[in-house]
């Protein structure tokens, strides 16, 4: 009985500290960006790039970064790993962008410098665009042998055009009042975040029509519904775990700094499975509890884009081979990172 | 007439699923859906994003979940051309 009131406390005591005002205020208009994204941008133009003929100094950049507009959630990143895997550029490109998804999308990387520092989310985001790159073309250059896609019509019939018949500057300038708001109001400038949001509506009213207004909040009520539940089930879970898990366990294990705590550190994210930003929460528990910097940026560069579910779905596409060849890639470029970030921010 | 939805079990896809039951049912049309959820499969057919619409064996739509009515026109227009 004792420690059912204690789960419910710590629990509770979590969930009450990571929904103060200031997480919200940058949580929603994360999720309106995420939405916009989903709606208004044109995937077409960017998977383009992605496509067999595409130059390839081109494919990896894009692949690299073009997880912060393409993916939101593992059930995108997947189908289209494979997409580009066998039909597009290649494994190179392929494991570039399944590696920088889930880590660059615009709600993770908000939500990390948010509730773990805006060191960590940079640290976050410059690592994964540099990780995607190096391991998708040490893979590419590994399995330089295998066969050669030439099947471009599927890449070719890809509709380039912005949604709603929208110039690409009007595109911009309602993104960049997006982020206006968010920036605005993460910084406290109450004045700027009002202007912003008056520049938005201003700019939706000339050039967005009601259909994709609707589906603008469509999209983004659909992305609160499917992630909110889950990370408010995972900052209850991180609250347990500081309550119940002892301290010496994990200053023992990732306390500090050393080889074997970035490599611990990576080689358990790497295993487990971190529904969309539940991450953050339970990263911050643990380091509560003295985990060390190094193995946390160790574990939030391996957790996410690792788990034991997600290397079977990546095997069944890949095979065997190339999966443990990714997998003990991602483990090492996680310890090594984890070790640096550690040296200079002890 | 055989469909079959695209999707490894992602919300869009259970939304497209419930919008083409929906249009099979107050069709009428004899048909069978099935919702694909192994990604195996599901690279076969010319699909980058999903969710994606199958209706006998050729891809309809993928990437974003098509409105009823576009469904609705799919769905007759399968009927048409068999």
């Amino acid at each position: 009985m004792e420690i059912l009131a204690t789960v419910l406390q710590s629990g509770w005591q979590a969930l009450a500290e990571y929904l103060s005002a200031h997480v919200i205020t940058c949580l929603v208009p994360a999720f309106f960006i995420a939405g916009a994204i989903s709606v208004f941008v044109p995937q077409g133009a960017l998977l383009r790039y992605l496509g067999p003929g595409a130059n390839k100094l081109v494919s990896y950049t894009v692949a690299s970064v073009s997880g912060a507009v393409l993916a939101v959630c593992s059930c995108t990143v997947l189908p289209l790993f494979g997409g580009i895997y066998k039909r597009g550029a290649g494994i190179g490109p392929a494991v570039a962008f399944l590696y920088s998804g889930p880590a660059i999308n615009v709600l993770a990387i908000v939500y990390t410098a948010r509730i773990l520092g805006y060191d960590f989310g940079l640290a976050r985001a410059v690592g994964a665009i540099a990780f995607a790159a190096g391991i998708g073309l040490i893979m590419a250059f590994t399995f330089r042998h295998g066969e050669k896609t030439k099947d471009t019509a599927i890449f070719d019939a890809l509709d380039t055009s912005i949604p709603g018949g929208m110039q690409g500057w009007q595109l911009a300038t309602i993104f960049l009042s997006l982020f206006g708001i968010l920036v605005f109001l993460s910084a406290n400038i109450l004045v700027g975040a009002i202007i912003s949001l008056f520049v938005l509506i201003w700019l939706l009213w000339c050039y967005v029509n009601r259909y994709e207004l609707q589906a603008w909040l469509t999209e983004t009520w659909r992305f609160t519904r499917l992630i909110v539940p889950w990370l408010l089930a995972g900052i209850f879970a991180a609250g347990v775990i500081t309550a119940f898990v002892p301290e010496q366990a994990v200053s023992g294990w990732v306390g500090g700094n050393s080889l074997l705590n970035n490599f611990t550190a990576s080689f358990l994210g790497a295993l487990m499975y971190f529904a969309t930003l539940t991450e953050v929460p339970i990263i911050s528990a643990l380091m509560k509890l003295g985990m060390g910097n190094g193995p946390t940026l160790a574990l939030l560069l391996a957790g996410p884009a690792l788990s034991l579910p997600n290397m079977l779905v990546i095997r069944s596409i890949i095979g065997t081979r190339k999966t443990l060849a990714y997998v003990g890639l991602v483990v090492v470029f996680a310890t090594a990172t984890g070790l640096l970030f550690g040296l200079i921010y002890p | 007439m055989n469909i079959k939805i695209l999707g490894p079990g992602c919300h869009r896809c259970e939304e497209l699923g419930n919008i083409t039951k929906e249009v099979v049912s107050e069709l009428a049309i004899d048909a069978k859906i099935a919702h694909v959820r192994d990604i195996k499969i599901i690279m076969e057919y010319p699909i980058l994003t999903t969710p994606g619409l199958v209706i006998n064996e050729k891809l309809v739509v993928s990437g974003r979940v098509p409105t009823k009515t576009e469904v609705i026109t799919f769905v007759t227009n399968a009927l048409q051309g068999s």
